[in-house]
């Protein structure tokens, strides 16, 4: 294949329509006669529902329908739930998990601020939500369970009554004797580490548009989501359509980073309204909705304890794990097994036990975002490791290079299957160049020289934080593409796989161009459409590269080996000593026989005077098998100042070195780490999502949640190590989560390192100024000193 | 309670009905069908919602419609030539500025605004700048290498 | 989030302005920048029956400098009110920048923020800072109201419901005079956490002739640092006195504690400003000739 344009930055394809305002979101889209959705949310953590009355919302001007659960009742079967315990991974390790279904609306209980009791279609959205605020709900408020650790006791009040007891998944894993292994140790440290509720919060809501065809029995729905199939698959199970009836379109999305990932009420509700009023309706999230009802992420509890002897080997790490899940466990295993599978990261460890709890609290859901489990285990882990460090008077990089593993170390197993029930083998990179190239680019030892220049000199403190991790992506089993070239040479390919800003259009291309030997602008890429390829998961996990890319990569490379029969029989010459590229088709070694791949797709084609050359089927759907994934690195440094008198921190420099195989479009890449770090940037120093002592969600609006700006972050400087994957035909791995998982660990054991002189230790994120003053208050305090 | 008012956008005249309650942002997007207009907030924090008034920033979801009438007022189509791209938006897509774009509108058409008063901006004007727009894709690295080449390549750019 | 429907009225003078506060009562409320008002109309915190905008008051429109003073109407904005200061009141200036972001000063009105009242905000701190005022005007006239009997609490002041503020007033310093200001915020243009503001100037003796500090942040309205101010006149300032007059002024602040940061954050870090804010107004008073 030519890879003139694998590797190359080129310009994205999207840009110019999202650059002139052309771009097409789901809010853009205007249908005739269309109405618009508010929903009434529950405004209790958890209560009983004994009445709804909406005979004065109804009564409104501009109000079409005001819909409950009885209204809706035929419709509301379950919604999805996703992870099931594969069985590779149910045969090795014993998971206690129970898993209730969420109904798209509250019936008679409702178990977290934000849940659907009732849904207003009116003319306008103005109007929904005057006719909204007149819904009458007789709510009787039950205690609220917000903490998961006291949620998790016996004789907390029950989210879910069915069951015994608030704690929806317990598994215990581990390898080697990690008891022993602590009893034996010259040193063990153990911490409580504690990672705060934070979320994707994209710039674009969530939003649905439904159109009922009542002609055909069909159902159109726009969908700012991921997961375009997984929605299908929702409303067939709901409606009671076939799947051929129902397409679902996600058009330009704003951002989704598993936040759109997962499967809501919404999903449903907008269309059977749809159905019910028998015209299109719209729903548009509001950025409060969202606060409350877009799914959380995060917000675990680590109780960590590492073993190792005085030389810096490590001998074990034990954990036990909390992890809260909101009110529902709509995603079974993912969160808690990805948080265990990816403990130990980089460190070679030889022995492991842990214990994983999943509590249900009055919260909304948790899903799956940037990480998924990842960022909050990477802290428990890369925070031990620095309490380590200063346990042994060891520099904090000295400990990591004593222990990470290099390439050759690699393929390495670890004796716990990943989350896909496969062997955990971490199959290319090399730890220790990553740490070494980070060190190197950011000047390690001069910052050390400098730091304490600065500290004694000028009172300032500054502190440098690493972080490392390793990264299963690309989950598979599939996704799946089909190529498609038509009468000029033109080709589209579709993928269950869609874009929320990632680039698909343009990556894809790319790879398709290649394979077919055609110019990049004869590509079009459509992604995110259920009636262009039948079967689909989606875009999360940072599979799509590795997943849809490959599919295309074979099915682009099935169509030009039909494209060479084609001329080679339209050139007389055989099949293997055809040449395509640049749109054209030619003998090796005679470039005066070039004909255009329009002239070769033509010849296929049947005339009155003869049959085609050979069948006009320029066309290839392949579902490659990912059976498991591939494995992304890095390591990040953070460089940060301290104002010991304000708590304030600001970050100077960041640093990442990562490995992550191949590079498609490698402007692409850098996009996508730069993004990752300011997520986890902002969950280190400034999000979270809160909520107080009766579920009341305090952190409501932008004021009060918050992103980081240009201002909070410094440049994020990029060195790219490469280790190709040898687990799929492009030799990639996913990028899209990676920036995500190191920050908080970074900037955690930076502003740590910061204040080593008043002997902080920081086990909680993110760092606010006060959460930092008060560290160094108590610090004081315990030394006995103002 | 509507009311029917006109409309100078891009240059040219609208008319809308609108109530008083209606936004400028909604007004843009649903009466003018104008919907390269974002709204990520409307409560004035992310910017996504940023039109020029006369030439300035200012967040279209914190104005009313009828407070706009006898106003210029810029959208992100009102930059952009008959076709193609304009120089500011070319220097984005050459530095990558953008990959969701839901943000991108506003912070171009502040973009366009600042470097007007600020033709040679430092790294630290440009940060200062976009703090008021939040993007949750970019990390901001690739915008503010993308406002340096915007500031190379627009010249001189013309008062709104 | 769309705001309950309201009536609007725009009004082209004070006095329709006025006469539709009277007509209305407190179903009625002022529009001019929007910035503060707006929010809470689209999340339904507030639910005027009418929004009268002054915005086309043209009147109201005007910044004027006379006899030491700065008055600035209603409708200015607040970026335009920085453009002015940059010059002849640096203090302003830089409070006005952290003043949220551009766009929101591009609308936003100096007048509505000292209105508005959030303890907070950088604005009504400044007012107290420079010996400002605001008139308030009625259907019983105009009238003077102090800064210091201005903020009676949390987004309360003393004008009456049916009076619209047309100009707020900031006392110049002195030209010898040094100024300081310093916040902390969780993000730049945020609300601050704490704040301080102060102003030193020197007599000929090198001893302080006078000083000013005003907090906000810290209680229910933004406060004078008297015992600081009190501290230091007349005496030479030195390090330890600013610090010994900082701790003094912070100690009788009673602050409230929130999401982002807690009662004792802020008591404890307003001493800390106030040190830096003095200090910073010390150096820069000693180098005016």
């Amino acid at each position: 294949m030519g890879a003139k344009l694998f590797g190359a930055s080129v310009p994205r394809r999207e840009d110019p329509r999202l650059l002139r305002g052309e771009g097409r979101f789901v809010d853009d889209i205007k249908l005739p006669g269309m109405l618009h959705a508010a929903f009434v949310r529950s405004p209790h953590a958890h209560a009983t529902i004994a009445a709804i009355r909406t005979e004065a919302a109804a009564a409104r001007p501009g109000v079409a329908r005001v819909l409950t659960f009885a209204d809706l009742e035929r419709w509301m079967k379950p919604l999805p739930l996703f992870g099931a315990i594969p069985p590779g991974l149910a045969a090795r390790v014993d998971v206690t998990m129970k898993q209730v279904a969420q109904l798209a609306m509250a019936r008679d209980r409702v178990r977290h601020v934000g849940e659907i009791v009732a849904m207003v279609v009116a003319a306008s959205r103005a109007l929904a939500e005057d006719a909204a605020e007149l819904v009458e709900v007789d709510y009787e408020p039950l205690p609220a369970v917000v903490d998961m650790l006291a949620g998790a006791e016996p004789g907390a009040p029950l989210i879910h009554s069915e069951w015994p007891d608030n704690v929806a998944l317990r598994f215990k894993t581990g390898f080697g004797d990690a008891a022993g292994a602590l009893k034996a140790a010259d040193v063990r440290v153990h911490e409580r580490f504690y990672v705060q509720r934070y979320v994707g919060m994209p710039m674009e809501t969530r939003g649905v548009v439904a159109q009922w065809d009542a002609r055909d029995g069909s159902l159109t729905t726009w969908n700012g989501t991921q997961v375009v199939h997984f929605v299908q698959q929702g409303l067939v199970a709901a409606l009671g359509l076939p799947a051929n009836k129902i397409r679902v379109i996600a058009p330009d999305v704003g951002g989704g980073f598993g936040t759109k990932a997962t499967g809501y009420p919404e999903d449903l509700l907008v269309p059977a309204a749809a159905i019910v009023c028998r015209r299109p309706v719209k729903w548009t999230e509001d950025r409060r909705e969202h606060m409350m009802a877009a799914a959380h992420a995060r917000h675990q509890v680590h109780d960590i304890e590492i073993g190792a002897r005085r030389d810096g080997t490590m001998l074990a790490v034990r954990d036990r794990i909390c992890v809260d899940l909101g009110a529902y466990n709509s995603w079974g295993i993912v969160l808690p097994y990805n948080t265990v599978a990816h403990l130990l990261g980089p460190h070679r460890v030889p022995a492991l036990d842990v214990e994983c709890r999943a509590v249900v609290t009055n919260k909304t859901p948790n899903a799956p975002y940037r990480g998924a489990g990842r960022p909050e285990t990477v802290y428990a882990m890369d925070r031990i490791v620095d309490c380590l460090a200063r346990e042994l008077r060891m520099d904090p990089a000295e400990l990591r290079r004593r222990n990470y593993l290099s390439a050759a170390d690699l393929p390495y197993e670890l004796d716990i299957p990943y989350r896909d029930g496969n062997r955990l083998v971490y199959d290319s990179g090399d730890f220790r160049a990553n740490l070494d190239a980070a060190l190197d680019a950011i000047g390690y030892d001069h910052l050390r020289a400098e730091q304490a220049a600065a500290r004694t000199e000028r009172g300032i403190l500054r502190g440098i934080g690493i972080s490392g991790y390793v990264e299963g992506t690309a989950i598979g089993p599939y996704e799946g593409a089909t190529v498609r070239m038509d009468a000029t040479g033109r080709a589209v390919v579709a993928t269950g796989a869609c874009s929320q800003g990632q680039g698909h259009e343009t990556s894809f291309a790319q790879v398709a161009a290649d394979a077919l030997g055609i110019p990049l602008d004869w590509v079009t890429v459509v992604g995110g459409d259920t009636a262009a390829i039948p079967f689909g998961i989606g875009t999360f996990a940072s599979r799509s590269a590795v997943n849809a890319g490959s599919s295309i990569l074979v099915a682009a490379g099935k169509v030009r080996e039909k494209l060479a029969a084609a001329a080679a029989a339209l050139l007389e010459a055989a099949p293997s000593d055809i040449e395509i590229d640049d749109g054209q088709a030619f003998v090796r070694g005679a470039p005066a026989s070039s004909v255009s791949l329009e002239r070769v797709v033509r010849s296929a084609l049947p005339t009155f005077a003869k049959p085609g050359a050979v069948t006009a089927d320029f066309e290839a759907t392949v579902y490659h098998h990912q059976p498991t994934v591939t494995y992304t690195s890095a390591v990040h440094i953070a460089h940060v100042e301290v104002d010991a008198g304000t708590g304030a921190v600001r970050l100077l420099r960041y640093m990442v070195a990562h490995d992550c195989g191949r590079l498609i479009n490698p402007m692409i890449v850098e996009g996508q780490i730069h993004g990752g770090v300011a997520q986890g940037i902002g969950g280190g120093l400034l999000e979270e999502m809160v909520y107080d002592e009766q579920g009341q969600l305090l952190t409501g609006t932008f004021m009060d949640y918050l992103v980081p700006t240009a201002m909070e972050l410094p440049p994020i400087e990029t060195v790219h190590l490469e280790y190709p994957s040898p687990r799929n035909p492009l030799g990639i791995k996913g990028i899209g989560e990676g920036g995500a998982i190191s920050p908080p660990a970074a900037i955690a054991n930076a502003v740590e390192d910061a204040l080593a002189s008043f002997g902080v230790r920081v086990t909680r994120a993110p760092l606010g100024p006060d959460t930092v003053r008060s560290l160094i208050v108590a610090a004081r305090a315990k030394k006995g000193q103002p | 309670m509507t009311r029917e008012i006109r409309l100078t956008v891009n240059g040219r005249e609208h008319t809308a009905r609108v109530e008083p309650r209606t936004s400028l942002a909604d007004c843009l997007r649903d009466a003018l069908d104008l919907t390269g207009t974002h709204v990520g907030c409307e409560h004035g924090v992310c910017g996504a919602c940023t039109v020029l008034l006369d030439g300035e920033p200012v967040r279209s979801c914190l104005m009313l419609a009828i407070q706009a009438v006898g106003h210029g007022v810029t959208t992100v189509e009102g930059l952009a030539p008959h076709e193609g791209l304009s120089p500011l938006q070319q220097a984005f897509q050459d530095k990558h500025g953008l990959q969701c774009g839901y943000c991108t509108p506003g912070i171009l058409l502040a973009t366009h605004a600042f470097l007007r008063e600020h033709p040679e901006p430092t790294h630290e004007e440009i940060r200062e700048m976009l703090a008021g727009h939040l993007c949750r894709c970019t990390g901001y690295h690739f915008i503010v290498e993308a406002v340096e080449a915007a500031a190379r390549a627009v010249v001189r750019p013309k008062p709104a | 989030m769309k705001p309950a429907p309201f009536d609007y009225l725009a009004a082209t003078s004070a006095e329709e302005a006025i006469a539709a506060l009277v007509q209305h009562g407190d179903e009625a409320k002022l529009l001019a920048g929007g910035q503060s008002l707006v929010p809470m109309l689209n999340l339904r915190l507030a639910r005027p029956a009418v929004l009268v905008d002054i915005n086309r008051a043209a009147e109201l429109d005007y910044l004027r400098e006379t006899d030491g003073r700065v008055h600035i109407g209603a409708i200015r904005r607040q970026a335009a009110v920085e453009r002015w200061a940059r010059e002849r009141l640096p203090l302003l200036a830089t409070a006005l920048k952290h003043v949220g972001h551009l766009a929101i000063r591009n609308r936003g009105t100096v007048v509505g923020s000292v209105a508005h009242a959030d303890p907070a905000s950088e604005l009504p701190a400044l007012l107290l800072c420079l010996d400002g005022d605001v008139v308030a005007r009625g259907p019983r006239g105009d009238r003077v109201i102090p800064a210091g009997a201005l903020y009676r609490a949390p987004l309360t002041t003393s004008v009456a419901a049916d009076e619209l503020v047309t100009e707020a007033r900031f006392t110049l310093p002195r030209p010898e005079a040094g100024w300081g200001f310093a916040e902390v915020a969780r993000r730049h243009g945020d609300f601050a956490l704490v704040g301080a503001a102060a102003l030193l100037w020197l007599d000929g003796g090198g001893r302080v002739a006078g000083a000013r500090l005003a907090f906000f942040g810290v209680g229910s309205t933004p406060t004078r640092g008297t015992a600081a101010e009190t501290a230091l006149t007349g005496q030479t300032p030195s390090t330890e006195r600013i610090v010994a007059a900082a701790r003094a002024a912070a100690a009788v602040l009673q602050p409230e504690g929130d999401l982002h940061a807690s009662a004792r954050y802020r008591q404890d870090v307003a001493a800390v400003l106030a040190e830096r804010t003095l200090a910073e107004a010390w150096k820069r008073c000693r180098k005016t000739p």
